[in-house]
C-alpha cells in the first residue's frame, strides 16, 4: 500500500514536467477535454434532471407540517444538488465513467508496448499520456457540475409543472432563498479535486499495469474503486474544511 | 556503433543477465540470438534503457548512455529507432500520423517537409498509400512495416528490433529481414535484431551473439554458426527437425 503510494507520488513528478511541445499538449488537450467532457454531458445531465426531480419529489411528501412552507421543496432541491449531489455523486458516476476509460486506455498502451515506444523516443510518457486528461479533468468538470446543478434544479421546476404537488410560484421562490454564493465556490473546489484524484489515479493504475488483458481489467476496476474512495474521503475533508 | 561492458541484470533473486560483454558494429546487422528465456530481450531492453543495468557500461559511440541523466538520454533516444514485437503502433493514429509523430515531437518541419518524410518512409517499406489506414486495418506484415518506416523517420543511427518476424509467414519475414538488411546497409546503421528465427539468422546475420542462461555463449556470423562445435548453440539451431534433417544430409 505504502509502495504503491510512492510509486504514485514518482509518477506525478513525471506527470507534472512541462509537456515536450506545446503545440502537441494543446491538442491532446482539446482532445480529452471533448472526449472525458462533452461526452459524458449525456449522462450527467439525464442523472441530474431525474435526481433534481426524486429529490423535490421526496422532499414534498415528507413536508406534513403547514408551518413549513412548500417554497421549503425549491431550497432543499438547490441545496442539495449544489452542496452534493453535484460536485459529488456526479464525480462519482464520472469516477466509473471515465476513470475505466482511462485506465483501459493507458493499460492496454503499456502492455501492447506503446508506452515503452514513447519512452524510447524520448518522450515522457507520463507527462504526455496522463497530463492532457489531468487538466482536461480539471477545466471541463467544473462546467459539467454547474451544468449538472443546472439540470437537478429544472427536474425538480419539471415536477412542479406536470404534477399538483407543489406549484412552479413556491419552487422558483425556494430555489432563490437564502442564496449564499459561497456554496457554488465550495461545489467547484470539490469538484477540480475530485477531478485530480480520478484521472491521476487511473492514470497511475492503467500506467503501472504489467501483463495482458486480464491485468487491465483488474487496473480498470481498482481505478473505479481508488478514484470513489478517494473522491468519499476528500469529500468529507473537504467539507470540513471549507464548510465548518 | 553499441558496446555493453561488463554488464549485469537482476529481478529479485533471479540475476538474468551475467557479466556480458558485446560489441554491435555499425553498418551490420547484428544479431542476438537465444532461448526464450534466455535473457536476450533483456539485454535489448537495457540496451534502450527501458530497464537499467545493476553493473557496467552501455556505450552508444563512445558515449556512456547508462552514466546519462534523463535529459542526456534523451537526446540519444532521438537518434534510436525501434521496432517492436507487436508493433506497437499508436491505436489512435493513423499509419501517417504514427510515422509523423517523432517528426512532430522533436523537429519543427513545416506539414509539407513531414508528409514527404512520411512517404519518402512509406515507400521505403512498399506501403505508398497506406497513409490514411489504421492499425487495427493492417495486416501483421504491414504492421511491422509501418512500424520500421516510424523507427526511421528521424534518420536513426541506431535500430533495434525485437523478434521482427514473430509470427509473420517465411515469405513475410523474409520481406522484413530484407528491409531491415537493405536500410542497415544503405544508411549505415548500426542495427541490433533480437530474434531465435533461423532463417532470419542464416540471412542477415552479419554479427551474431548467442545468448545463453543470461550469458555470452559465443560469437561470429552466420557462416560460422552452422559449423560450430559449441554444444549449446548446436542444440539451438539444430532443435527443429527441418534443420536436424538438414544437418544430418549435409545440405546446408
Amino acid at each position: 500500500m505504502l509502495s504503491r503510494f510512492g510509486k504514485y507520488i514518482l509518477l506525478m513528478i513525471q506527470v507534472i514536467r512541462k509537456p515536450e511541445k506545446g503545440s502537441v499538449y494543446r491538442k491532446q488537450l482539446i482532445m480529452e477535454i471533448q472526449s472525458l467532457g462533452i461526452e459524458s454531458l449525456g449522462i450527467v445531465a439525464i442523472i441530474s434532471l431525474f435526481m433534481g426531480a426524486v429529490v423535490a419529489i421526496q422532499t414534498s411528501y415528507n413536508i406534513d407540517n403547514p408551518l413549513i412552507p412548500v417554497s421549503t421543496i425549491g431550497f432543499t432541491v438547490r441545496q442539495s444538488v449544489i452542496l452534493e449531489f453535484a460536485p459529488t455523486i456526479i464525480s462519482l458516476i464520472l469516477a466509473g465513467k471515465v476513470g475505466s476509460r482511462i485506465a483501459s486506455e493507458i493499460g492496454t498502451m503499456r502492455v501492447t508496448e506503446q508506452i515503452d515506444a514513447l519512452e524510447i523516443m524520448g518522450v515522457n510518457p507520463a507527462n504526455y499520456l496522463i497530463f492532457p486528461k489531468v487538466t482536461a479533468a480539471m477545466i471541463i468538470n467544473p462546467v459539467l457540475i454547474i451544468l449538472s446543478m443546472y439540470f437537478g434544479m429544472i427536474g425538480g421546476w419539471l415536477v412542479a409543472v406536470f404534477t399538483d404537488l407543489y406549484t412552479v410560484n413556491d419552487y422558483v421562490y425556494g430555489i432563490r432563498a437564502w442564496f449564499d454564493g459561497y456554496i457554488i465556490f465550495y461545489a467547484l473546489i470539490k469538484t477540480v479535486i475530485f477531478a485530480y484524484l480520478i484521472t491521476s489515479i487511473s492514470g497511475f493504475e492503467g500506467f503501472i499495469v504489467k501483463g495482458g488483458a486480464v491485468e487491465v481489467g483488474a487496473a480498470s476496476t481498482r481505478a473505479v474503486v481508488w478514484s470513489s474512495i478517494m473522491i468519499i474521503l476528500f469529500n468529507l475533508i473537504l467539507t470540513q474544511l471549507l464548510l465548518s | 556503433m553499441i558496446k555493453a561492458l561488463n554488464i549485469s541484470k537482476s529481478f529479485g533473486e533471479n540475476k538474468v543477465l551475467k557479466d556480458i560483454t558485446v560489441k554491435f558494429e555499425k553498418g551490420k546487422t547484428n544479431l542476438i540470438i537465444g532461448q526464450s528465456g534466455s535473457g536476450k530481450t533483456v539485454l535489448m531492453k537495457c540496451l534502450v534503457g527501458l530497464y537499467e543495468v545493476d553493473e557496467g557500461h552501455i556505450y552508444f559511440d563512445e558515449r556512456d548512455f547508462s552514466a546519462m541523466t534523463f535529459k542526456e538520454r534523451k537526446k540519444i533516444r532521438q537518434e534510436i529507432g525501434m521496432l517492436f514485437q507487436g508493433g506497437a503502433l499508436f491505436d489512435s493514429l493513423n499509419v501517417e500520423e504514427n510515422i509523423k509523430f517523432p517528426l512532430t515531437m522533436f523537429t519543427n518541419q513545416s506539414l509539407e517537409e513531414k508528409i514527404e518524410r512520411v512517404n519518402f518512409c512509406l515507400k521505403w517499406v512498399n506501403l505508398e498509400n497506406a497513409n490514411k489506414l489504421y492499425p487495427a486495418e493492417l495486416s501483421g506484415g504491414m504492421t511491422k512495416r509501418v512500424a520500421i518506416a516510424r523507427a526511421i523517420s528521424l534518420n536513426p543511427e541506431y535500430l533495434f528490433c525485437d523478434e521482427p518476424n514473430s509470427g509473420l509467414d517465411p515469405h513475410t519475414s523474409g520481406v522484413i529481414d530484407d528491409l531491415i538488411s537493405k536500410l542497415t546497409e544503405e544508411f549505415q546503421i548500426t542495427t541490433i535484431v533480437n530474434t531465435h528465427d533461423m532463417n532470419s539468422v542464416i540471412k542477415i546475420g552479419d554479427t551474431i551473439s548467442f545468448i545463453y542462461e543470461g550469458q555470452l555463449w559465443w560469437e561470429g556470423d552466420k557462416t560460422q554458426i552452422l559449423d560450430t562445435d559449441n554444444k549449446e548453440l548446436n542444440e539451438f539451431v539444430f532443435d527443429t527437425e527441418l534443420t536436424k534433417r538438414l544437418k544430418k544430409s549435409k545440405i546446408y
